[in-house]
């Protein structure tokens, strides 16, 4: 992991302490409402429907053992709401009614919860409950342990993603993390770059298979060698989800990886320059790059010319600094294993009934199949603990189950966790002999469930149970899929799919990606859900990024859990056996036969009423 | 970082004569206008949230190395500052009702940043090399 120099400590905690001062400011009547909010959303700082929610930044999702815990520690601290904000905020829940889990007789309403941290699509760590009194206080622990919520809202450069199994992946071309990292430095409080038109995200993928959606990004970054070896990058610019999903179009095949910062800088000026202020919803860059098409392209590289040849290329990585920043991830030293078992007999033993009982259980089998992903060290594993289970919303971890995780991390992965964008954390550095033990330990905690990439592993948005831009509630609808599809048979039947909620378009569970999504759509004041099929995040198993295909009208809320219902069963039923035995997977079937049987499944889940009325 | 940008109110702004003076709108791109005859080139800030001024005063103090005096006008507040000076910005009207003193702090705070800006010519990675 990258570990923060003198500057870079002090950095964070100067922050923090001018977060306290403007803070003090707006508290004191000095800083006007509308003067604060780009300020406080800079740090992280939203005012939502009934609390404050605090968005923190994972760069590139890498969290340390003392990290997980500063985040357990807040969680249980501070993410509390008093018993009459609560009491108010659960009433008005629970007036927006509930979802049928079909088959049964069950409603599910909303619940709200406090107390935990929720992992996000862009491997941020979000809290819904902090008094905003408490918010300098919560920054300042945050800096204790090199953290911060620096830019992760706001018309800026936002958290810079990247795949979740960086460096450790068996088809990597190169490393993504240390570029992220140079990238995160020049981004943090750039001075010209703070107020842009509108949000701007930055992903990195340093992998054969596109694990970190670059194509859904204002810049996706490839990472590739040329013909002549060189390292660089593929930089496509203007991708986005919203109101008009676009996939980012390549502006360059290739700019070699030192100069990559002196490219970015070209194409973010442009875009400040250039892009569109009169509407918010036409203010991404994606807007720009559609309507200039390759005029954008010219001028980028018209900028890029200027910034190398008349300003000195000032951010041209050097060697040095790569070299400084790589050599913190390299992988961590392992303690040899067969020392470690020689020196302690009855450790021995312990370990080999644990591995004993493991082997016996057909649900380590599945764990092993589905959680457990090949590592560049035949004799390591990554392995994914699953914050998919029932009665939690997905990628919500207590503050038990955060401390737990920073033990499991202790334990078992040199001290690492990585959070993922399914919403999942990643322990990266596992030996396979720990596997049972890890198993074991993870399944006491409810994090061994073996649904990683399957129907249950749902990515969502908090929704309209938190956010105050939201349409409709996401967590119910998850909430109501997780029981629907309790059954690990049946959903292991269903094999690999991608299912995504979004409470609003501005798409925070990536629901155009998903090959099932759900987004919450506002009519007449009522929760209704427009369902899209075939979207692709541009994984291998997805194919090329794309938005899916709306399916129709919109649904009412008590209507979408039979519609994923309808659509699982078409997909049951259309199947064909793939030459391995196995069956194709839900999208392939989909892509083969077309959507027009998935969706008239989808219009038979209507209620009649609404067809008379 | 040492304060260097000059805060004026508005005014002594308006006491200041308009001689030698360029207005430049946000749309217009500052490579391709003529700065001779020009002491000091103002950039608009029509809201504090619109950032094109802070491209502007880079590319005219970095790419053309401009020596006058470039001037932050409009909605300029207190928290914005120090990001002017980095861009190039040699004064600023602070709004009406906002103390400088809040500003002044702000300067204190950091004593430098990662990037290069119109004062450092090179990243923090390259100056400490």
């Amino acid at each position: 992991m990258y570990q923060y120099s003198e500057f870079d400590r002090q950095f964070v905690r100067n922050r923090a302490a001018q977060y306290r001062d403007q803070l003090e400011r707006y508290l004191a009547g000095t800083l006007a409402d509308d003067e604060f909010r780009p300020l406080r959303l800079q740090n992280g700082w939203y005012i939502q429907r009934y609390a404050p929610m605090a968005r923190i930044s994972v760069p590139y999702g890498e969290l340390s053992t003392a990290q997980l815990r500063v985040l357990a520690k807040i969680a249980r601290d501070y993410d509390k709401p008093d018993a009459a904000l609560l009491a108010d905020a659960q009433a008005k829940q629970s007036a927006l009614g509930s979802v049928p889990v079909p088959g049964t007789h069950t409603q599910i309403g909303s619940q709200l919860k406090y107390g935990y941290g929720h992992f996000t699509t862009r491997t941020n760590v979000q809290f819904n409950w902090i008094p905003l009194e408490k918010s300098a206080e919560v920054m300042e622990l945050l800096a204790s342990v090199d953290m911060h919520g620096i830019q992760t809202s706001g018309n800026a450069i936002r958290n810079i993603t990247a795949e979740a199994l960086a460096g450790i992946a068996v088809d990597e071309i190169a490393d993504p993390r240390p570029f992220a990292e140079i990238m995160r430095q020049w981004g943090a409080l750039h001075p010209e770059f703070a107020f842009l038109p509108r949000k701007f995200k930055i992903a990195i993928n340093g992998a054969k298979e596109d694990r970190a959606a670059i194509g859904w990004y204002d810049i996706g970054l490839q990472l590739v060698r040329n013909d002549a070896g060189e390292l660089g990058f593929r930089v496509q610019v203007g991708g986005g989800m919203g109101r008009t999903p676009i996939i980012g179009a390549v502006v360059s095949e290739f700019v070699r990886w030192d100069q990559i910062l002196n490219y970015v800088e070209a194409c973010i000026r442009v875009y400040n320059q250039y892009g569109r202020r009169d509407n918010a919803w036409k203010a991404r860059i994606k807007i720009l790059v559609k309507s200039e098409g390759h005029a954008y392209i010219e001028k980028v590289e018209e900028e890029f010319r200027q910034i190398i040849e008349l300003d000195g290329a000032p951010h041209t990585i050097t060697q040095a600094e790569y070299d400084r920043v790589a050599a913190m991830f390299v992988p961590p030293q392992l303690a040899a294993r067969e020392q470690e078992r020689n020196r302690d007999p009855a450790q021995a033993q312990i370990r080999e009934i644990i591995r004993a009982d493991a082997e016996a259980d057909p649900h380590y089998d599945r764990w092993l199949q589905r959680n457990v992903l090949p590592h560049r060290n035949p004799e390591l594993r990554a392995v994914v603990l699953s914050f998919k289970r029932l009665g939690q919303a997905p990628g919500d971890a207590t503050a038990d189950q955060l401390d737990a995780a920073a033990d499991l991390a202790e334990r078992f992965s040199a001290g690492e966790a990585r959070v993922t964008h399914e919403q999942n954390l990643v322990l990266p550095w596992v030996h396979q002999d720990d596997l049972p033990q890890l198993w074991a330990a993870a399944r006491k905690l409810g994090l061994a469930r073996a649904n990683i990439g399957l129907l249950t592993d749902v990515i969502a948005c908090p929704g309209g149970d938190f956010c105050s831009l939201a349409n409709a509630r996401s967590l119910p609808l998850a909430e109501a899929i997780t029981q629907r599809f309790q059954d690990l048979d049946e959903e292991w039947d269903i094999g690999d799919i991608d299912v995504n909620i979004s409470g609003c378009i501005n798409s925070c569970g990536h629901h155009h990606a998903g090959h099932i999504g759900i987004l919450g759509v506002d009519k007449d004041g009522k929760e209704w859900y427009q369902v899209t099929l075939g979207g692709s995040d541009g994984t291998n198993l997805s194919g090329p990024a794309a938005p899916g295909k709306i399916v129709g009208p919109s649904f009412s809320a008590a209507e979408v859990p039979a519609v994923i219902d309808a659509v699982i069963g078409t997909y049951r039923q259309l199947r064909e056996g793939a030459a391995d035995g196995r069956f194709e997977t839900f999208i392939a079937t989909l892509r083969r036969v077309g959507i027009e049987p998935f969706k008239a499944a989808a219009n038979s889940a209507r209620f009649a009423e609404k067809e008379v009325a | 970082m040492r304060q260097t940008l000059d805060i004026l109110s508005p005014a002594t702004h308006q006491a200041q004569g308009a001689e030698r003076v360029l207005h430049l709108a946000n749309d217009v791109d500052p490579l391709s206008i003529p700065l001779d005859d020009v002491d000091r080139i103002e950039l608009d800030f029509p809201k504090f949230t619109d950032g094109r001024a802070f491209s502007q005063a880079w590319l005219i103090r970095r790419r053309r190395k401009f020596a006058g005096d470039i001037r932050a006008t409009g909605d300029v507040l207190t928290d914005q500052l120090v990001a002017m000076q980095r861009c190039g910005f040699s004064s600023a009207v602070l709004r009406e009702g906002k103390d400088p003193a809040d500003a002044r702090r702000q300067f204190e705070r950091f004593a430098a940043y990662y990037q290069a800006d119109t004062a450092e010519p090179l990243p923090l990675f390259a100056r400490q090399a």
